[in-house]
């Protein structure tokens, strides 16, 4: 089963792109973002995942005990704060849309045609 | 002297929300003097650096996590003269927009400030790092301010639509670089690009490696709007307030290019060395695409602001072009071609604002004859549409000289006839639009009802009265034009860059040197000539360009003469080109996905 993470994660990366492209919300557009970004989460933790690893906290547990990688946790715990910030900031410009063209649909949003 | 590495990326970090929280109750004064110092230090330090490792390029381990045995458990800067050098000019840049915004923007508290040292330092961090996550993670940042600062104008309806097409396109070109960076420590178990260099160096480039390059490669194809990636960018440099274009067009959308070639020479030169030519074919095939379209798209604007973000991309396609030669003289030619190329459509986005200020609008026709109140720009607009067309022997040309060189060197001598093409293309419109606007040549259509919608939109950009254009608009372009002209011309300018451009290109010396700390003795780099047939092409494309800019204002007549079939098909295909540019996210995020797929399945087929 060591594949399954990376199955669920190309899932989600594909269909998080499909979101994206067939919305006709904007918030689902920024929902559907994030549904590409767990695809990230789930690729470092499937990466660094031992079997039968421990959490990888040494405080009250052996030092030679077999723990799950400790940087691919850092990696996402960063993926996470990046996302966050992704996120709130769409989420603000999709209220700002919604405040000055009256609809979050972005088939309506015709200020860049050309 | 090491122990300033960190101060360009740390110093902007620490400033940026200390400007933020006092901009409400600071004076105007105290807060452009903080951020422009700030930006004149980080700019002072990294050409420190970049003279420093001239002689000796070393890693910064941060916190004194030196590497044991040449395994890097640490997180390096790893200061080199490219790209030190490249974050000077990024710092250059902003300390150059921060310059003209002291008389262009009214208002701003703090904020603009904040969010511009953030982005530089962004910029900054990304060229010193030796590390693929954090390259990622400065990557992230970088773009999360540039997202901000195209929705500046937030009560507007186009920034916020633009803004948005920016974020998500570009959201999603670095989450594959996640994925990439996962699968590379997955093989390798290093984050560091120098020890993943070394570990793929004996291997052979299986799927998994050649997936994570291609995923590499796409977010920073995305960030350097590489056709079919780049749709957000013409839109996000329609709306971005100027100071921010000179910015995005000038040196955030080179970095992508930057990267390119930074992870390819540390990390998979090695592994990737028994197909390098097929992929240089896939690399100069996605460059040329993007060169001719965006060139094509150039030529069609009427919006200048876009016009002149289609030129950006159309000289994307050169430089991607460039590194996909895959050649360390090649790179150089792309390194003198960037600076030129930045500082030029610096001052040409300068010269909108100029324009903007003025009369509230960018666009060519509702223009027609009225720049006439403001010949300085004109000016500006001029001589940047001649260096556009990189003729001899300034800055650009020395650049282009050398790509052309190196072109002939890797069998690709037909990549003269396309940057010669596209040169001519994307200075003609910029002459034609300038003829247009500065002098009144050429019939006028009236204003675009799009455009003039969002005109009557615009609060306020810009401070002062509109019948005055502070001199100050006027000198930091010229300033720029100046050194663009200049830099090529100092004596042994060029042969220093052909000569770092090669130990940058030393795939085994930056293990060296990043991991066991060696002095690496680099033969000397024989010396390149400036060709005649260069100077032909060169003079050449200029006459090119007039000819160009001259059909577009005259030629109208001259387009009836066509048979009314080859009329009528051209009419459709520029129309269909047109509706791709919908201005809708779906349709860009699914062209995305087709770019994405088309270059994953042609690596994983052609690179086995």
């Amino acid at each position: 089963m060591a594949f399954a993470p990376y199955a669920a994660a190309a899932w989600l990366f594909v269909i998080g792109l499909y979101g994206v492209v067939c919305s006709q919300n904007l918030l689902r557009t920024v929902l559907s973002l994030t549904v590409v970004q767990s695809a990230t989460y789930l690729v470092l933790l499937g990466v660094g995942y031992r079997h039968g690893g421990k959490a990888p906290i040494v405080a009250d547990i052996s030092t030679h005990s077999k723990l799950v990688d400790p940087v691919t946790q850092v990696l996402v715990l960063t993926d996470i704060v990046i996302e966050a910030t992704v996120t709130a900031l769409l989420l603000a410009l999709v209220v700002q849309a919604h405040k000055r063209f009256g609809s979050v649909d972005p088939a309506r949003l015709r200020t860049l045609r050309h | 002297m090491t122990h300033l590495t960190s101060l360009p990326v740390v110093m902007p970090f620490l400033i940026a929300p200390l400007l933020v929280s006092i901009g409400t109750f600071a004076p105007r004064w105290l807060e452009d003097t903080l951020a422009l110092m700030v930006a004149a230090g980080a700019m002072v330090i990294c050409l420190l650096l970049t003279i420093h490792a001239g002689s000796r390029p070393y890693a910064y381990w941060m916190g004194g996590w030196h590497p044991r045995s040449g395994v890097a458990i640490g997180i390096s800067l790893s200061i080199d003269p490219v790209g030190a050098g490249v974050a000077a000019f990024a710092a250059l840049m902003v300390l150059a927009a921060l310059t003209y915004s002291l008389r262009y923007f009214d208002a701003i508290a703090g904020l603009f400030h904040g969010l511009m040292l953030l982005f530089m330092a962004g910029m900054v961090g990304f060229c010193l790092t030796g590390d693929v996550f954090n390259l990622v993670v400065f990557f992230e940042l970088m773009s999360v301010v540039a997202y901000a600062l195209t929705a500046y104008r937030i009560e507007e309806r186009a920034p916020i639509q633009g803004a948005i097409n920016f974020a998500v396109t570009n959201s999603i070109g670095g989450y594959a670089m996640f994925v990439a960076v996962a699968m590379l420590y997955a093989r390798t178990g290093e984050l560091n690009m120098a020890q993943i260099g070394a570990v793929l160096d004996g291997h052979h480039a299986d799927p998994l490696v050649i997936v994570s390059m291609v995923l590499l490669l796409l977010g920073f194809l995305t960030k350097a709007a590489a056709v079919p990636l780049h749709f957000w960018l013409a839109d996000a440099h329609a709306v971005a307030p100027v100071p921010v274009c000179v910015l995005f067009s000038g040196v955030m959308v080179e970095l992508g290019i930057y990267a390119v070639a930074r992870v390819y020479w540390t990390m998979f030169a090695g592994t990737m060395a028994p197909h390098v030519d097929t992929l240089r074919a896939i690399i100069v095939a996605v460059g040329v695409i993007t060169a001719l379209l965006a060139a094509l798209m150039c030529v069609l604007q009427r919006h200048i602001k876009r016009l002149l973000a289609f030129s950006t991309i159309s000289h994307v396609g050169i430089f991607v072009c460039g590194v996909g030669l895959l050649s360390a003289k090649a790179l150089a030619g792309v390194a003198v071609f960037i600076v030129g190329h930045g500082l030029v459509k610096g001052a040409l986005f300068m010269g909108c604002g100029v324009l903007l200020h003025r009369f509230g609008t960018v666009d060519e026709f509702d223009l027609h004859g009225r720049g006439r109140e403001v010949p300085w720009a004109g000016v500006i607009f001029l001589l940047g549409a001649i260096l556009l067309a990189a003729p001899p022997p300034f800055t650009q040309f020395q650049g282009k000289s050398l790509l052309e060189s190196a072109s002939k060197d890797g069998g690709y001598w037909w990549l003269i006839v396309v940057f010669a093409a596209v040169s001519a293309a994307t200075s003609g419109a910029v002459l034609r639009m300038t003829g247009r606007v500065f002098v009144g040549w050429g019939p006028s259509e009236g204003p675009d009802p799009q455009q003039a919608r969002a005109a009557e939109e615009r609060v306020d950009e810009t401070r002062d009265e509109r019948d005055h254009t502070p001199p100050l608009m006027l000198i930091v372009p010229g300033v720029l034009l100046a050194v663009t002209t200049l830099a090529g011309l100092v004596p042994g300018a060029v042969p220093w860059m052909v000569d770092h451009a090669s130990r940058f290109a030393d795939h085994a010396a930056y293990a060296r040197w990043v991991l066991q700390g060696q002095v690496v003795h680099w033969p000397a780099v024989a010396p390149t000539h400036v060709e005649t047939l260069d100077v032909v092409v060169g003079l050449l494309t200029m006459v090119a360009a007039f000819a160009v800019a001259g059909l577009g204002l005259f030629g109208r007549g001259w387009l009836a003469l066509l048979p009314r079939g080859l009329r009528a098909q051209g009419r459709g295909a520029v129309l269909v080109l047109r509706g791709l540019h919908s201005g809708h996210i779906g349709d860009y995020i699914a062209w995305w996905t087709t770019g994405a797929g088309m270059l994953g399945g042609v690596c994983l087929l052609a690179l086995r």
